[in-house]
């Protein structure tokens, strides 16, 4: 079997990680970390566009299931596999061979938890959905803060320096090949066909309870990845990190990427993580600014940032007459 | 014209109620092989809730429903229709946010051979199954004349289009029954005209069985083999459309339809 175009796009994503990391010694080290935060920020916002954006099930348990995959895979890297391979306990072995293990054991727990937190998507929908998902998101935090085998609330420290370049961007064209090859399929526009009408979606065959299952899942798995990843970057891991905000800022970025819209969802995951950073020389007002930045995108384009429609509503203001985008014709009731 | 001997789809004794109304009483109902089947009634009869009893919306409190030899009982409505019933609705359900060609792309999945496994390695197989659902796909908006639209999102066409469109959805799915609810709604007379050719050409090129529910009697009479008549829920007549219009029974009904809100048979549909 020939892999198909995309498959080998992938590949080059990945040759340009491993060349990248490879030079990663000549990167200036603050460049190197905003590049690996970038990375596993489009890895969280572009699999929970998959649930929220292309199948309508507004989500906000994303950190949970990051929480899992940290916390996973960092218990892989320092106490399961060196507990099962003793003599394999070598920094060059953990790094090239248990991590992969690790992220894939993270991944897997998640999209274990995704089944959970995606089944209340079977009888909720909208808002009381979204309430659901974010106490699933908060008990998981709450679980890990009492599990004092893995640090209760002061969390893992000493968690090996796995995460590079390679890896992360890697596993970030990984998430992106994946949700895009899915949905766009003729299996995968029943994503879609869920979150526009799943009476008619029912009606033409499609099984609306395993599509939702499925976006959950899949979801979840690419979380749990970013979990990982993050917890070897930042060495350290506490329930803190993984709270109802951190999801609310995925959310944020897929909201205002467009939802359903994966290159918008990309943009917008790597704009709100360098807008932090690009307000830094205005020290204490950052998060104002930031905060009022965020309520101004809101407000002017709900629909997203990364729209035709949008770039046509920025400019009206300045070619008049013209003044409102062409709205579509209503539809007959 | 009687029921058919060995029918295709078979209703017996199908009883619901929401509270304290019966909307559908004890009914009998069968679907033969290919028939054109019209079921008629003033507003509020219990047509729409006929189809959702056999399209699994609905579970019936009584009696028990059967598709080519086996029941319905239990099964979710994703089940039922991978058995072979499609249908539209009185109030067009499209994919509104998905373009024409998706609308009616997504409609091939039941059939699929690859799944989500070849949608991620996208091999030989998982290409030549696509390239062939897309020429399908294709040839299928051109008989029914929506090719042209194909790159329009469905909730952007004109009416009689999204009417059109959501016929041609629901046969991509390749039902052995096809059930129309009221598919002549809000078409002016030469979009009618058009939808009866449409409605036996379908019959005849794809050999399904179609169950209409219409107001239109001009639109019944043009292309109903037999017609049942349901009022409050219970079957008034049945038989050839010549003599069932004739029955006292139900030319009363529709006569009372006159005096009340509801609708009269020969009237143009509103809405
Ligand atoms: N989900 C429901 N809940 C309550 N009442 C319903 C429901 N569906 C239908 N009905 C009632 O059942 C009766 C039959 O409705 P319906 O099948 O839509 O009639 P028709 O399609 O023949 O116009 C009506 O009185 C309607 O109000
Ligand atoms: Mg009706």
């Amino acid at each position: 079997m020939m892999p198909g175009r995309r498959f080998l796009l992938l590949l080059g994503a990945v040759a340009a990680g491993s060349v990248l990391s490879l030079q990663s010694h000549r990167i200036n080290p603050y460049f190197l970390d905003v590049a690996v935060t970038v990375a596993i920020n489009v890895i969280l916002a572009v699999s929970l566009n998959l649930i929220n954006g292309y199948t309508g099930q507004f989500s906000l348990g994303h950190a949970g299931f990051m929480a899992i995959g940290a916390y996973i895979a960092a218990s892989t890297t320092m106490f399961w596999a060196p507990g099962l391979l003793p003599a394999a306990s070598s920094p060059g072995f953990i790094g090239m061979a248990v991590f992969p293990a690790a992220l894939l054991a993270g991944g897997l727990a998640a999209g274990l938890a995704g089944i959970l937190v995606g089944a209340p998507s079977l009888r909720l929908k909208g808002d009381y959905l979204a309430i659901v998902t974010l106490g699933f998101g908060e008990i998981i935090r709450v679980i890990f803060r009492n599990l004092e085998s893995v640090g209760g609330a002061l969390g893992l420290n000493g968690i090996p320096a796995c995460t590079n370049l390679f890896w992360t961007i890697s596993m970030a064209a990984l998430t992106i090949y994946a949700v895009t090859s899915m949905v766009h399929s003729t299996y995968g526009r029943g994503f879609t066909a869920v979150q526009d009408d799943e009476i008619a979606a029912e009606a033409i065959g499609i099984n609306t309870t395993r599509y939702k299952i499925t976006a959950f899942v899949v979801g979840a798995f690419f979380a749990g990845i970013a979990g990982g990843l993050y917890g070897h970057f930042k060495l350290s891991i506490d329930p803190r990190g993984f709270d109802f905000m951190k999801s609310i800022e995925i959310a944020l970025m897929v909201i205002l990427g467009g939802m359903g819209n994966t290159v918008g969802v990309i943009i917008a995951a790597i704009l709100l993580t360098l807008l932090p950073e690009l307000l830094r020389p205005v020290a204490e007002y950052r998060m104002m600014l930031y905060s009022f930045l965020l309520i101004l995108l809101m407000l002017t384009c709900p629909q997203g940032l990364f729209q035709p429609r949008f770039f046509r509503r920025l400019l009206s203001p300045f070619l008049r007459g013209s003044a409102a985008p062409a709205e579509d014709p209503p539809r007959p009731a | 014209m009687n029921a058919p001997a060995s029918p295709l789809l078979e209703l017996r004794g199908c009883t619901i109620r929401f509270g304290g109304l019966t909307a559908v009483s004890g009914l009998d109902l069968a679907v033969g092989e290919r028939e054109l089947l019209g079921l008629i009634g003033p507003n509020g009869a219990g047509k729409t809730t006929v189809f959702n009893l056999i399209t699994g919306v609905y579970r019936p409190a009584a009696g028990n429903i059967r598709f080519a030899g086996s029941s319905l009982a239990g099964l979710r409505p994703c089940q039922i229709a991978s058995l072979g019933i499609a249908r539209t609705f009185q109030n067009i359900r499209l994919f509104p946010s998905m373009t024409v060609f998706d609308n009616v792309r997504v409609a091939f999945h039941l059939h699929l051979l690859s799944g989500i496994a070849h949608a991620l390695w996208r091999g030989r197989t998982f290409r030549a199954e696509e390239e062939s659902i897309e020429s399908r796909v294709m040839e299928m908006l051109e008989i029914f004349r929506l090719g042209r639209h194909r790159g329009a999102a469905a909730h952007s066409l004109p009416y009689g289009d999204q009417r059109r469109l959501e016929i041609v959805r629901a046969l991509a799915t390749r039902p052995r029954l096809l059930l129309l609810d009221e598919p002549a709604a809000g078409m002016n007379p030469s979009e009618k005209s058009e939808l009866m050719r449409l409605i036996r050409f379908v019959q005849e090129r794809y050999r399904i069985a179609v169950l209409l529910v219409e107001h239109d009697m001009h639109v019944v009479r043009g292309v109903c083999q037999r017609l049942v008549v349901l009022d409050y829920g219970v079957k008034l007549a049945e038989g050839v459309p010549e003599d069932v219009l004739r029955h006292p029974k139900v030319v009363a009904a529709y006569l009372g339809e006159q005096n009340t809100p509801r609708r009269a048979p020969a009237a143009p549909a509103e809405s």
